[in-house]
């Protein structure tokens, strides 16, 4: 029987079905599915690591160690783990390790959308490409198949509509797959100069071995159809063309480095007009258009910007696509904004009611840059704000007073404890907002190494954060509770105001958390509210105004108490029993 | 068969993944090839939400386009308004007339449209319903979603016991029955002509 399986869940299965016994990684939209669906197979170890980077190292010494071994990442995600990424490709596997990569064209939920197929050809590493569920089975499947034949960890790469799509397929059966005998071989492992230069030349000629599998691959195949148009295409682009032009044929790449130049170059010879259809970079075209072969369309006619859609494809070739009607008037966004209860509210309302120069991060915590709070200066990646904020504070000593950096507990313990490691060894000033809410939020709840829980939910000695902090030689460190405005602003008044590093851990579980208990919803007293909207500065979903006054959601509101206390006349408070 | 194409729109936690879940379950109990998209991570949170369900002989695309949408199914009347431009020519609307104020018509920096449901209703063809009163009734404000799926069964071509064996298998035991009679009010419901 078929079942209606997500991609990353399909990749998962394949990681199951292919034996696979160790995965790590470091959860990031739209890939972190992946590895909560493998933790749900019993016969795989599965971990949450603090980072990519940590992910990917663990996965490969597994993978040394004998084991089939996977580490999953969104594409920004790579930068992070890019160091190991490449050597791997010089030490190779033991055991299988592939490394399932989520690009998100369109920036669903990312800070950039770059191409990840730039980091196979620079890291000389062979990547897959599925378009749909059951290709997500099969391509993990066949990855780790391809990583021990070749001696390499395999790139699979996906992005946000396949990952996040459902589509049917038929399971199969766990291969048992034994540990791999590990042997010493420094050579091979140990990656010195000395041996490295060796190692390079074996990972140019498993490239030229990887082109030529890649040329008879089943993955990669020729379907002939209306010899007019032939298009190339991968991923679900793939999909998209089939929808819009049933009847051209297609060279669909399932591999997508190394490419198959030459059976392309077949395909292209039997076809009047070659397109290539690619979301992001011309990588394809590119490639092909080195190789001599004539490239009739591709980023002149799609662009290189977001994610395509059967419609783009008609309209960019000159067809017409299915009309829509119009509403006619501007309709207010919906933009995602912080939950009712949100413990990171009432910070973002003091820091913007302090008229703070704020460096952000990545997290929930990015929503406070959206307004009414718009209290965020910056956000580039994971870790960025403390880091930034040395070189801010260091290059604008007098601006050390009115900076400060906000940074998540998951954030924080990814990328964010080397910048406070050079705030303190170079004497910086900066004053560090950790935003504690026991839980990485954005990506949907996972553990992370403050939680005191691991991704299979048993239990372990959470790591403290003040502990960390001591250690790094901080000297001031203290713990705020973000719901007590006061307290936090003059929290922040102090350490703002010291010429030494400093960090404020405001500290409240996520309100989405089910052990958070919440209070009953507060109401508005009509008559004492003068309608001056001090408490909608607050951006929370539960407040709304009607008629000069505000009012408050009932149903939304988890009576935080941030409008009672940004009321200036005593007009919100606990409705009647 | 033509693929045939289903839009659900809607706010961040109001339970669109359940109606997807059920439609899918439905689709491929009447052996349809079926595919269902959807965007995870920061449009979660309160923002405006869209899953596409499609389903047919052979589905190439997870994406519903523009002029596209056999169905569009709207838990929220702006969020309908957002996608009426996916509806198909002779694509059908069934939208739920509760609002939910957005943060930029909550800070005051953009107006709710004014009598949103007539406005739509002049556009295309729309069924309108107040989901969370029938959902109140049925017994629960959180059955919305069942209401609506109710409401958009009635006007496809699928035997109830499809739908039933759709429920039984996406909705926890403990709120199957709350939910079988929020769908049959959903169902049965008949439009008050606005």
């Amino acid at each position: 029987m078929k079942t209606l399986m997500l991609g990353n869940a399909a990749v998962a299965r394949g990681l199951y079905e292919a034996g696979c016994r160790f995965v790590s990684s470091y959860p990031g939209t739209p890939s972190t599915e992946i590895t909560e669906q493998a933790a749900g197979y019993d016969e795989i170890y599965c971990e949450w690591a603090p980072n990519e980077k940590v992910a990917l190292e663990s996965a490969l010494g597994a993978a040394i160690a004998g084991a089939r071994s996977f580490c999953a990442m969104k594409h920004v995600g790579l930068n992070v783990a890019a160091d190991p990424l490449f050597t791997s490709a010089y030490t190779g596997v033991n055991a299988a390790l592939v490394v399932a990569v989520a690009d998100d064209p369109g920036m669903h939920s990312s800070q950039n959308e770059q191409d990840s197929r730039h980091y196979a050809m620079a890291a000389k590493l062979p990547m897959l490409e599925p378009s749909d569920s059951e290709e997500c089975r099969d391509f993990a499947v066949l990855a780790n198949e391809l990583s021990e034949r070749f001696d390499t960890p395999v790139l699979l790469r996906t992005a946000t509509r396949v990952a996040h799509s459902q589509s049917l397929l038929e399971t199969h059966e766990r291969r048992d797959v034994p540990l791999k005998p590990y042997e010493k071989n420094p050579a091979k492992y140990v990656m010195s100069p000395g041996n490295a230069i060796p190692r390079h030349a074996d990972v140019e000629k498993r490239l030229a071995e990887l082109a030529a599998y890649s040329e008879t691959a089943e993955i990669n195949r020729a379907e002939l159809r209306s010899r007019e148009i032939g298009f190339v295409a991968s991923g679900v682009c793939y999909q998209y063309v089939r929808e819009a032009f049933p009847e051209a044929s297609v060279f669909k790449i399932g591999m997508s480095y190394p490419l198959p130049i030459q059976a392309i170059a077949r395909f292209a010879a039997q076809v009047d007009k070659l397109i290539v259809v690619e979301e992001l970079d011309p990588v394809f075209e590119t490639a092909l258009r080195a190789a001599g072969i004539r490239v009739s369309g591709g980023k002149n006619l799609f662009g290189l910007l977001g994610e395509l859609s059967q419609s783009k494809i008609l309209q960019a070739m000159g067809a017409s696509a299915p009309a829509g009607k119009v509403f006619g008037e501007a309709l207010p966004q919906r933009p995602p904004v912080m939950c009712a209860g949100c413990p990171h509210r009432g910070l973002f309302a003091v820091l913007s009611r302090m008229k703070l120069t704020v460096l952000g991060d990545i997290g929930c915590y990015t929503l406070g840059a959206a307004k009414p709070l718009a209290a965020l200066d910056t956000t580039v990646c994971m870790g960025a704000s403390i880091s930034a904020l040395h070189g801010f504070t260091t290059v604008r000593p007098e601006e050390a007073g009115k900076t400060v950096a906000v940074i998540g507990d998951s954030t924080f313990m990814h990328s964010g404890i080397t910048g406070v490691v050079n705030v303190a060894y170079n004497k910086g000033i900066s004053t560090i907002l950790v935003l504690d809410n026991a839980i990485t939020g954005m990506t949907g709840h996972q553990q992370n190494p403050t939680t005191g829980l691991t991704l299979k939910n048993q239990p372990t000695p959470p790591i403290r954060i003040e502990k960390v902090l001591e250690g790094i030689g901080i000297r001031r460190v203290r713990v705020v509770d973000p719901n007590d405005m006061a307290a936090l602003e003059q929290a922040l008044r102090e350490e703002l105001a010291v010429a030494e590093p400093s960090v404020i851990i405001s500290r409240r579980p996520c309100a989405l958390l089910k052990y958070v208990k919440h209070k009953p919803a507060l109401i508005v007293d009509s008559a004492r509210c003068r309608g001056c909207k001090q408490c909608m500065r607050l951006g929370c979903p539960a407040i709304r105004f009607e008629d000069h006054k505000a009012i408050i959601d009932s149903t939304q509101c988890v009576g935080c108490g941030l409008c009672a206390q940004t009321c200036g006349f005593g007009a919100i408070g606990e409705g009647k029993a | 068969m033509k693929t045939q194409s289903i839009m659900i729109v809607g706010v961040g936690g109001q339970g669109t993944l359940l109606a997807s879940k059920v439609l899918g379950a439905a689709m491929i109990a009447q052996g349809y090839d079926v595919k269902v998209s959807e965007v995870h991570g920061m449009s979660q949170r309160g923002g405006s939400v869209v899953t596409y369900v499609r389903y047919g002989e052979k589905v190439h695309s997870p994406i519903v386009d523009i002029g596209q949408a056999d169905y569009l199914l709207a838990f929220e009347p702006l969020e309908a308004a957002r996608y009426l431009p996916h509806l198909s020519c002779e694509g059908t609307l069934v939208t739920n007339t509760h609002q939910t104020m957005p943060m930029p018509v909550i800070t005051g920096a953009m107006k709710y449209p004014e009598n949103i449901v007539e406005k739509l209703s002049e556009r295309a063809k729309v069924i309108a319903v107040d989901a969370l009163k029938i959902a109140q009734q049925a017994g629960s404000p959180k059955a919305v979603n069942t209401v609506l799926l109710g409401v958009l069964a009635s006007i496809m071509d699928i035997p109830e016991q499809v739908w039933q064996d759709a429920l039984t298998q996406h909705v926890p035991p403990k709120f199957l029955e709350l939910n079988r009679l929020a769908f049959h009010l959903g169902k049965t419901y008949k439009e008050e002509r606005q």
